[in-house]
């Protein structure tokens, strides 16, 4: 067994991700929350906090009032730049209420709304449910979770479980600052509620989010990268996290990340997190500059895989000035804002004292090293991911990719695409086409997508990635972070 | 440079109001001096500490900027708890911001425990030609509940560091006027440390009610609340 799982490079017997297949179903949930809290005495003021979020009386009085005309709506029709865009998403009420437009002001074409809720309910009234449309290159992409529509109009390359992925991502992003249980009871008092009250602010999240989906193959892959560290400084980097916050009950994770690469996730034992929830949070720290100019911050963050019911705590910050990595402490307990504080300064003092901070920015500051770089002229990039610790590695992107990496992007998801069709999928594909050779290939363990030289060799592309993987198996330490620490 | 503080007061000022007035320019402008373009709106609620020292105090303020939007409204009762200062924040140029501070002096006597200083600050007053709240009223008002009330531009940095300024002397008289009051700390000497002592412990000091039942202001508590039910 163990000789077994030593073959793939960044594999490791226990990870403290939830491995994922990439288009399973989102639905699942688990219920965490309640556990952790059962086995500990929960404070009064939880309880009363609960009931104050479930109190939705005082939410009656102001309804936005949608001024929506025809000659309106017409604009938009006719905006040759609102019609170009590559991808449209919209959000509504299964009501039709307008929630969400990724570009323009929903307010304005609240009859295309109208449309979208119209479809979805014509089909779902013969007991069957609408997932796309095809019309030419665009796609019409439809998810209905209760109580909400998502709808993507895209003339990407992408596929539709692609984009279906997309729109769960924008789904939980709303799960993450509701929670699901609120964002249901609402609609269960009130079917014709205006959420957008709810959701002021929450339109960069998604815009981010959005953008965040189509460029990072983070997303596709159901997986993160680790910022490159050596195994001693990562394990003394979870070891004081660890030790800082040994006294604190009821923390459930600890996050280190920067550059939206993980540096050390430390969990409370039995608990795992699911690389959604974590691209939620990466998500966050991203789209809040703001963070940067705050000492630190408490925020309520639903994590839906973890637990769609209920909020967890975060106490989010940067490590110091002269260190860019966010610190993120989420625990179940409403006021443990001040411990969790001073845990972060005995991180930060321990992290100074051990020369983790300058590790990191040593880190930060290099750039990945190309594949020409390492000795490997043929190979142009690739993407490596780890499926026992959800984890990925992809070098520094260059030559010809650097003006245009949408390219790139889009040639990994179409390979993965091919490794991951439901109907038939691939072990291993070889394409080549006038510009570019791809090699990709889905092993019990790990995925691989080599971008190559449009002229190699189809044996040499084989051995190149024989060498490949040597390659990365020797620097697994570095590049993956393969221990699973608890608290 | 501390050689000469006699005495060091912790004292926790919440940040209060509808979303978009500029709570956090505000506590920017007077932290940081400078505000690079727009503010994004706060997740949850931020924390800032900062230090002001008058004559030979120094008070340790813990400045707590909650989020305005609607749905971090069920949040704002975590921080309500030992807190010693209350700035409501409202938009000069949006009258229902001014009527939404009324909501949340109602919100904050039925919250807390303990004497809080409140202080009613209308933002934006470079809008001027915008402006849609008249100063008579939100005198008026500020006096009638016995808070006070101030004007600025976190903007045009424009009386901004006054409000700071006399959040702190308010708290220096609140500590000289409560002994009796658990939650703020007070230590003598110079012994500086660098911890964040964010929650005192509370003790469940009770106050007995003043007179007005509006009046939350200057040590006047007005429920006879217990804590640790």
């Amino acid at each position: 067994m163990a000789t077994n799982i030593e073959i793939e490079p960044g594999a490791a017997l226990e990870s403290a991700l939830v491995t994922t297949e990439s288009y399973e179903n989102f639905q699942e949930m688990s219920s965490s929350l309640e556990e952790i809290k059962n086995s500990n005495f929960i404070p009064s003021t939880t309880d009363e906090y609960l009931d104050n979020c479930n109190n939705l009386d005082n939410d009656i009085h102001l309804n936005c009032s949608i001024t929506s005309t025809n000659s309106k709506d017409e604009e938009y029709l006719q905006d040759e730049e609102w019609l170009s865009k590559s991808k449209h998403v919209f959000v509504l009420s299964s009501a039709g209420k307008p929630i969400y437009s990724r570009y323009g002001n929903e307010d304005r074409f609240a009859s295309y709304f109208g449309i979208m809720q119209a479809l979805v309910s014509f089909v779902q009234a013969d007991d069957d449910s609408i997932r796309s449309i095809h019309a030419g290159d665009t796609k019409f992409v439809f998810l209905f979770k209760e109580p909400l529509i998502l709808v993507a109009v895209s003339k990407t390359e992408e596929c539709t479980l692609q984009l279906t992925a997309q729109l769960n991502y924008v789904f939980n992003q709303i799960a993450s600052t509701l929670t699901l249980s609120r964002l249901v009871k609402i609609y269960e008092q009130r079917r014709n509620y205006d959420l957008r009250r709810l959701l002021t602010g929450v339109d960069r999240f998604i815009d981010n989010l959005l953008d965040f989906s189509e460029n990072e193959p983070a997303f596709t892959l159901s997986a993160v990268q680790c910022l490159p560290l050596t195994s001693s400084i990562r394990d003394a980097i979870s070891a004081a996290i660890i030790q800082s916050c040994s006294k604190i009950k009821n923390v459930v994770f600890g996050i280190l990340l920067a550059k939206n690469q993980l540096i050390t996730l430390v969990r409370m034992k039995k608990y795992y997190i699911h690389p959604h929830d974590l691209h939620l949070i990466f998500n966050l720290v991203q789209a809040s500059e703001s963070f940067k100019t705050v000492e630190s911050c408490w925020a309520p963050i639903c994590l839906p895989r973890f637990d769609s019911s209920g909020f967890l705590y975060g106490h989010v910050s940067y490590l110091a000035e002269d260190c860019q990595a966010c610190l993120i402490l989420l625990t179940v307990e409403g006021d443990a804002f001040s411990s969790l504080s001073e845990a972060k300064q005995r991180i930060v003092e321990r992290l100074r004292r051990g020369s983790c901070l300058e590790a990191i920015n040593e880190s930060l500051a290099s750039r990945e090293e190309s594949c020409m770089e390492v000795g490997f002229p043929e190979l142009r990039h690739y993407i490596y991911k780890s499926k026992s610790t959800a984890q990925f590695y992809q070098p520094h992107i260059s030559a010809p990719y650097s003006i245009n990496s949408r390219r790139l992007v889009n040639i990994y998801k179409q390979a993965h695409y091919k490794l991951h069709c439901p109907t038939r999928p691939l072990k291993l594909l070889f394409e080549r086409t006038p510009q570019d050779a791809i090699l990709a290939w889905d092993t019990r363990g790990f995925e691989l997508y080599a971008v190559l030289e449009p002229l190699i060799e189809t044996s040499s592309a084989i051995s190149t990635v024989g060498r490949l993987l040597n390659w990365i198996k020797k620097r697994e330490d570095k590049l993956f972070h393969l221990n699973a620490p608890t608290f | 440079m501390l050689t000469d503080v006699k005495k060091i007061i912790v004292a926790k000022a919440l940040i209060l109001g509808d979303q978009g007035v500029g709570k956090t320019s505000l506590v920017l402008r007077y932290l940081e001096h400078e505000i690079n373009g727009t503010v994004a709106p706060t997740v949850g609620a931020s924390f800032f500490p900062c230090s002001i020292s008058i004559g030979d105090t120094l008070v340790k303020l813990q400045i707590w900027d909650t989020a305005g939007q609607e749905r971090f409204k069920s949040m704002a009762p975590l921080f309500y708890r030992n807190s010693n200062a209350a700035l409501l924040v409202f938009d000069l140029t949006r009258y229902e911001s001014f009527l939404n501070v009324k909501e949340w002096i109602v919100e904050l006597n039925r919250n807390i425990d303990e004497p809080i200083v409140a202080f009613i600050v209308g933002s934006k007053t470079d809008l001027f030609k915008e402006r849609q709240v008249s100063k008579d009223e939100a005198v008026k008002y500020s006096n009638h509940i016995g808070a006070k009330y101030y004007e600025c531009s976190a903007l045009y940095n424009q009386r901004v560091e006054e409000v700071f300024h006399n959040v702190a002397l308010e708290m220096i008289k609140l500590q000289g006027d409560l002994t009796l009051t658990k939650t703020m700390n007070v230590c003598d000497g110079v012994s500086v440390n660098n911890s964040i002592e964010v929650n005192t412990i509370d003790y469940g000091t009770v106050i007995i009610t003043g007179s007005s039942k509006e009046n939350i202001a200057h040590g006047i508590k007005v429920n006879n609340a217990c804590c640790f039910n």
